[in-house]
């Protein structure tokens, strides 16, 4: 079995946890007494501390960003193709780390978890969380860990929007930003998806107005539409034409309700494998987190004002074909950057897939990345 | 596109120019050697276009900030008079439009810096007399595989500038690494320009 595993691969990895008690204020005006956030770490952090990246992560990913369970081997991190000794993020050099986000549904306190308060899960009752709010929870994490400033913080789609968010709340806290397949806030078509996706949650009768553990159900079905429409988003037209086209399940039409189109096949199967592992109550959170990341939206919508306490050098890329999160969107960013004579690299992949191109192997964008880390990495030995 | 030893008189020409920490655009960079000779001889503050993939992952390897797009399709993303010299190094040859090119580069920066191969150069004009289409160490390629849309003159350049309401503020010009000072646009097989809104 050994043998066909990726030789890069940072092996098998534990998760751990972390606890905090000093009560945090949310920014919904709620306030959490304590949590817990849960976290991987891959490769070794150096004497004085410098050699640490923050992996933040997107809509239903979390802590365990690459290596396997040793009791989960087929469990392979979220983003294994880009981090590991020898990958572009070498943990070789770098000492990478993964932390699933406050709300979450893998280990960090979330809807799911018990809230002290009554004894029973929190479900409805847990506050709604946002970037700004994650960003401050991993800044405390890396107290914790003893990490003053982070090499680079990086992140794809809704983890490049905390990328962001960090350069912002914390600019002193990190050398680079990786800025990928991200906007600078949601548009009216973006939060249109998201709110059919939780509709088809909130109307299931088994969500039972998100107290569904307490009825030992959980709203399945809402999850598997949600998922649908998502899924939608992230990859191309053409990527669906090109892997699907109209090709028939069964090799002809049945005139039924019942699956007949591949694509139909593909989406069913997706939101099975999603409905069946992700927690919907967390899924509605991280859909409003989204939905209400707007750094420019204090300064009156001028992103340039919003980026100005950014101090970081920032690595941006888009894709092509991403018609969720636009190569304009990354360039409305990257303008901001320039507006405050920024560092920036920005880099437009010509890739297929869509929104979903950030998690593929694509030797360009690869490339890219693993060139801006040696090039970080340059930075520290000097 | 050019030897090393043009590229160097080039690129030597154009750091005397710039005043030490400009800001500094370079449009069609390419693999970011000029940015990166004017940060280390000028400690400029540069910035580079680039359409091409292998240029923009060759501006990170050389540390130098890049933005990939078509500079032809505009700078919008560029404010108004943000850089102190926006350049055009062996490229205004190969632009579409030209005259949008030049205008956009005296928009955003306070003055432009071009150079080109002057295709009035004596050795160009006896090919041409031959009965060829010129090729050299500046002008390498074949009628038919050149990306040189726009080749013009000094005289034609100086001409352009003149009708467009571009003031030109120094020019040097080169041969074989060599300054020409003597019927430049003769003798001259490389034209770099300084030039700002007249």
């Amino acid at each position: 079995m050994n043998d066909t595993r990726d030789p890069y691969s940072v092996g098998a990895v534990t998760p751990r946890s972390a606890k905090f008690t000093v009560p945090l204020a949310l920014k919904c005006g709620a306030t959490l007494a304590g949590y817990e956030l849960a976290y991987e770490t891959y490769g070794e952090l150096n004497a004085d501390k410098s050699n640490a990246v923050l992996v933040c992560h997107a809509l239903n990913a979390s802590h365990h960003v690459a290596g396997y369970y040793a009791d989960d081997p087929a469990n392979v991190g979220w983003w294994d193709n880009i981090i590991g000794p020898g990958k572009p993020l070498d943990t070789n050099r770098f000492c990478v780390i993964g932390v699933n986000n406050l709300g979450g549904c893998f280990g960090s306190t979330g809807p799911s978890s018990i809230n002290p308060a009554t004894g029973k899960p929190w479900g409805a009752d847990f506050p709604l969380v946002t970037v700004e709010d994650w960003v401050t929870t991993q800044a405390r994490l890396a107290d914790q860990l003893g990490i003053g400033r982070f090499a680079a913080v990086m992140g794809g789609s809704l983890g490049a929007m905390q990328a962001l968010s960090w350069t912002i709340q914390y600019p002193e806290r990190l050398g680079h930003a990786l800025v990928i397949a991200c906007a600078p806030n949601l548009s009216a078509q973006n939060i249109a998806f998201n709110e059919v996706a939780r509709q088809a949650i909130i109307t299931d009768p088994d969500f039972h107005g998100g107290h569904y553990y307490e009825h030992t159900t959980r709203p399945t079905r809402g999850l598997r539409v949600a998922r649908m429409v998502g899924h939608i988003t992230y990859l191309s037209d053409d990527e669906m034409a090109s892997k699907f086209g109209r090709q028939l399940r069964h090799g002809r039409l049945n005139y039924t309700f019942g699956v007949e189109f591949e694509i139909e096949s593909y989406l069913s199967h997706q939101a099975d494998k999603f409905s069946d592992y992700f927690d919907a109550n967390t899924y509605l959170r991280i859909t409003k987190a989204l939905d209400y990341f707007d750094p420019a939206a204090a300064h009156g919508g001028n992103l340039s004002l919003a980026l100005e306490p950014a101090t970081a050098s920032f690595l941006v890329v888009s894709f092509t074909t991403d018609w969720r999160f636009s190569p304009e969107r990354s360039r409305e960013i990257i303008k901001a950057l320039l507006d405050n004579r920024r560092n920036v690299t920005y880099a437009e992949i010509d890739a297929p897939h869509g929104h979903d191109a950030f998690l593929l192997d694509d030797a360009r964008y690869h490339g890219l990345v693993a060139a801006y880390f040696d090039r970080i990495g340059a930075e520290l030995a000097k | 596109m050019n030897t090393n030893a043009m590229q160097r008189a080039d690129f030597a020409a154009i750091a005397n120019w710039i005043k030490p920490g400009a800001r500094v655009l370079d449009l069609g960079c390419g693999d970011g050697s000029l940015l990166r000779f004017l940060a280390e001889q000028r400690d400029s503050i540069g910035y580079g276009v680039e359409i091409d993939d292998a240029g923009v992952l060759a501006c990170v390897n050389n540390g130098v900030n890049v933005v990939q797009g078509d500079m032809e399709r505009g700078l919008s993303g560029f404010a108004d008079d943000s850089f102190d010299y926006v350049i055009l190094s062996q490229t205004l040859q190969a632009v579409r439009s030209s005259e949008r090119v030049i205008s956009e580069m005296l928009r955003v920066g306070r003055e432009g810096i071009v150079t080109f191969p002057n295709f009035g150069y004596w050795r160009n004009r006896l090919q041409v007399m031959s009965g060829h289409m010129p090729m050299s160490s500046n002008l390498p390629y074949a009628w038919f595989d050149t990306p040189n849309i726009h080749l013009c003159t000094m005289d034609d350049f100086e001409n352009f500038c003149r009708d467009h309401g571009v003031r030109i503020r120094e020019r040097i010009v080169i041969t074989n690494g060599g300054a020409v000072t003597l019927m430049p646009n003769l003798f001259g097989a490389l034209a770099v320009y300084r030039f700002e809104r007249a």
